[in-house]
């Protein structure tokens, strides 16, 4: 029955949110693994190779998903792959302190036409509460291999493996002891699989479609429609509508099989023991102290992150992107101007710049992985959820928000947590006004050039960028990204003590993928603003760029910036942080940062400062975020969008800004 | 995406909701069904019924809402997002969801 290539097993491994199967994939994989995304979908698709003996394994870890319902792109992407593709083995994970729930996707998955091996992990969790069970009572109950794990503490791996080759080679009869619906509804899902049988394609299983079409899936229904007689499609619509509560029927049932499989299987203590996630809990999701908690984790990150990786970033600056400048100085001794210009301040200056901000992300990404993975994160969606709701949003679109404080690239990517596409939107569009830590960078470095009281600015420009989010937020729902609000349903997992592998992959993962956007979007963009801002003369002031800076004077004006001020915004957009690069050009200082902040107290007066800072804050993101948003957003449309909206709140914020401080007489 | 309320594939699971609201209306005179909201913090209950649209209940059903669950509210404050306990799962539910499931004392 296996369809191997050679000796390469084909396993896809299955699992629910929180049952630890990215710890049991990174086990399997560790770094012998890709990330990509699923054919034309903005869903991570992760696949990995691992081999025993002279067993070789390819595993493709499906999205995390409760069910196997069309009601999401990762539910539709899991059972696709299994019907398509008909992986050799599905390994379904499943965590055995919340059994009877982790079973469902297990229960779905006995129709599809793979063998199922169940991974019972975290059975150390289960003890823990007090739970007794019996993997080989389960295994008798089920009808498929059953092997209990500890992934994070890699036990279990070895008996998964042998279990897994075992099922691929032996080709041992699968005979699944599979969930029937509830009795009420036997003799409609008999008559349905009558009407449907033949004309179901052949790689689906047909009680499973006549299941699907029972439970209202959309997607399979359109697909039966077309192939179906008139007088057989009739029929079964009738049947749908008279049927109206049977998703709630069809899920009940399959309780009812996991109720039978776990009786026998799994002792219960009559009343659980007050476990640590309660008492977390007690203090996390409280409204009053879950904010605090928030609040105090959110600054010790940003603390961690400044305290460390700002000093680190510096470094980099200086050993790393300087030295690598004069190297290439040197080298290119012979070469054209034009050449050198283009390696130097193009190449290593545009993309060097970002790539400084590795320290800063690395930081940041472990803080976050860390909080994500002991559990933490949820609890904050939660305590958000109700600012998130002001805007349309909730608990859910807060995560990715945070991550934009690092960088704004990861923000835009990580709104895929967010089911409804129309609030994936909303966050994609509003995520660049989180100020990324090279913004706030920026206003660190220009705000005690201004100002007596740099700190107490630069957090009143940041409580500003928060007020601007959630006004847009709440304008763009009620005027342009209209809906209906969408369900707010979310797991709290129980706390575990972190798991550094999984962190360190999660960690190691994002920043290769910010890697790659450096070494493509990034570069690419790099170049061309520097093509722009060197022709055609060679003179910054008279180039291409310049132009632009001088075009947007007028708008300059009102807020009290000159050509250069403008320009050094528009620069901004390669990187955030050339603003002060530019600035530095275009005064005429050599770049060293005190002569610039002293130019710049003299030639601009607190208000144009003001009006500058704000205008930088609230401004289009970097090109690399804009990148982001067009790729996961799938819209020029939007992303263009999001470029003039920005545009206009930030040109809009500095005139406001510039003229509010001149009726103070700054 | 743009326009989800016009995309005709949704008209069936539109009418299939209506339909639902009716049944659950009609489920609620007979028998003495609450809302999931009205729980206090600490209180137990049984699941009755669940209305909405389609995807909607399919989700909860799948998440372990289904007729006959035991529930338990562990946090409501009377506004704002609710937390129950379902089959061993801390589940946080915003309130309009929440107040689309309905329950009976155990």
């Amino acid at each position: 029955m296996a369809q191997q290539e050679g000796n390469m097993i084909r396993v896809a491994l299955a699992g629910q949110p929180n049952v630890g199967k990215s710890t049991v994939f990174n086990l399997l994989t560790g770094l012998n693994q890709r990330v990509g995304n699923w054919p034309g979908k903005t869903v991570e698709q992760k696949a990995g190779t691992c081999s025993i003996d002279s067993w070789a394994f390819r595993v493709v870890d499906l999205p995390g998903t409760y069910s196997l319902s069309a009601n999401s792109p990762e539910e539709v992407i899991a059972r696709e792959y299994i019907i398509k593709e008909k992986p050799d083995v599905v390994v379904a994970i499943v965590n055995a302190a919340t059994l009877e729930r982790s079973l469902y996707l297990v229960a779905e998955l006995l129709l599809l036409p793979a063998p199922v091996i169940v991974g019972l992990n975290m059975i150390d969790v289960a003890e823990q509460q007090g739970l007794t069970i019996e993997p080989r009572v389960l295994e008798a109950a089920i009808g498929v291999p059953v092997v209990p794990m500890v992934a994070a503490r890699g036990q279990g791996i070895h008996d998964l493996l042998a279990r897994i080759k075992e099922v691929a080679c032996d080709g041992a009869e699968y005979t699944p002891n599979t969930p029937n619906i509830r009795a009420d509804h036997a003799d409609v899902l008999a008559r349905i699989e009558e009407l449907v049988g033949d004309h179901v394609p052949p790689e689906y299983p047909s009680t499973w479609v006549a299941l699907k079409i029972l439970e209202g899936d959309q997607q399979i229904t359109d697909m039966i429609h077309p192939r179906l007689p008139p007088e057989a499609w009739s029929e079964v619509y009738q049947i749908i509508q008279q049927h109206e509560d049977t998703c709630v029927a069809v899920a009940g049932g399959r309780y009812a099989w996991i109720a039978r499989m776990v009786r026998a299987a799994v002792v219960k203590p009559r009343i659980g023991p007050i476990t640590l996630t309660d008492r977390l809990d007690r203090w996390a999701t409280h409204p009053v102290w879950g904010l605090v908690i928030l609040v105090g984790i959110l600054a010790l990150s940003f603390a961690l992150t400044y305290a460390i990786g700002s000093p680190l970033q510096e470094l980099l600056d200086l050993y790393l992107v300087q030295n690598l400048a004069d190297l290439a100085i040197r080298a290119l001794d012979t070469a054209p101007t034009w050449l050198k210009g283009l390696l130097v301040d193009g190449v290593i200056g545009g993309v060097g710049a970002v790539l400084t901000f590795f320290p800063i992300l690395v930081i940041f990404f472990a803080v976050l992985g860390i909080l994500e993975d002991i559990g933490y994160m949820a609890r904050a969606a939660y305590v958000m959820d109700r600012f998130m709701h002001l805007m349309g949003l909730h608990g859910k679109s807060f995560l990715p928000l945070f991550l934009g404080f690092g960088c704004n690239v990861p923000a835009v990517m990580g709104t895929r947590v967010i089911e409804s596409q129309r609030a994936r939107l909303l966050t994609i569009i509003v995520s660049p006004l989180v100020p990324c830590t090279a913004r706030m960078g920026v206003i660190a470095f220009l705000a005690p050039a201004f100002f007596a009281a740099p700190a107490i600015v630069s957090w009143a420009l940041l409580a500003m960028n928060l007020a601007v989010l959630v006004v847009s937020g709440l304008l763009l729902n009620r005027f342009i990204l209209k809906g209906e609000q969408i369900a707010f349903i979310m797991e709290l997992p129980l706390y575990h003590l972190p798991n550094w592998h999984t962190i360190a992959i999660t960690v190691w993962q994002r920043l290769l993928s910010f890697l790659r956007r450096a070494g493509t979007v990034i570069l690419a963009v790099s170049i061309v603003i520097w093509t722009l801002s060197t022709f055609p003369g060679g003179d910054p002031e008279t180039s291409y760029l310049a132009s632009l800076g001088r075009l947007l004077e007028p708008v300059g004006t009102l807020m009290g910036l000159d050509w250069r001020m403008m320009l050094a915004l528009i620069s901004s957009f390669v990187a955030k942080e050339n603003a002060v690069a530019t600035m530095g050009v275009l005064f005429g200082v050599g770049e060293s940062g005190a002569g610039l902040q002293a130019i710049l107290r003299n030639t601009l007066s607190p208000a144009s400062g003001l009006a500058f800072l704000v205008t930088q804050m609230l401004f289009v993101p970097c090109v690399g975020t804009v990148a982001t948003i067009k790729q996961e957003s799938d819209s020029w449309g939007w992303t263009l969008f999001s470029v003039v909206f920005l545009l206009v709140v930030s040109l809009a914020g500095g005139v406001i800004a510039y003229q509010a401080a001149g009726l103070l007489g700054w | 995406m743009k326009n989800e309320h016009h995309n005709p594939r949704h008209g069936l699971s539109l009418r299939l909701a209506k339909r639902s609201n009716q049944a659950h209306q009609r489920g609620l005179s007979r028998h003495n069904s609450r809302r999931l909201t009205t729980l206090n913090s600490g209180e137990s209950a049984v699941i009755q019924s669940l209305s909405g649209g389609v995807s909607f209940r399919s989700r909860l059903a799948a998440l372990g809402f289904t007729p006959g669950a035991s529930v338990r509210m562990l946090q409501n404050l009377g506004h704002g997002p609710v937390l129950v306990t379902i089959r061993d799962t801390r589940i946080a539910l915003g309130r309009g969801e929440a107040c689309k499931i309905h329950v009976r004392p155990e």
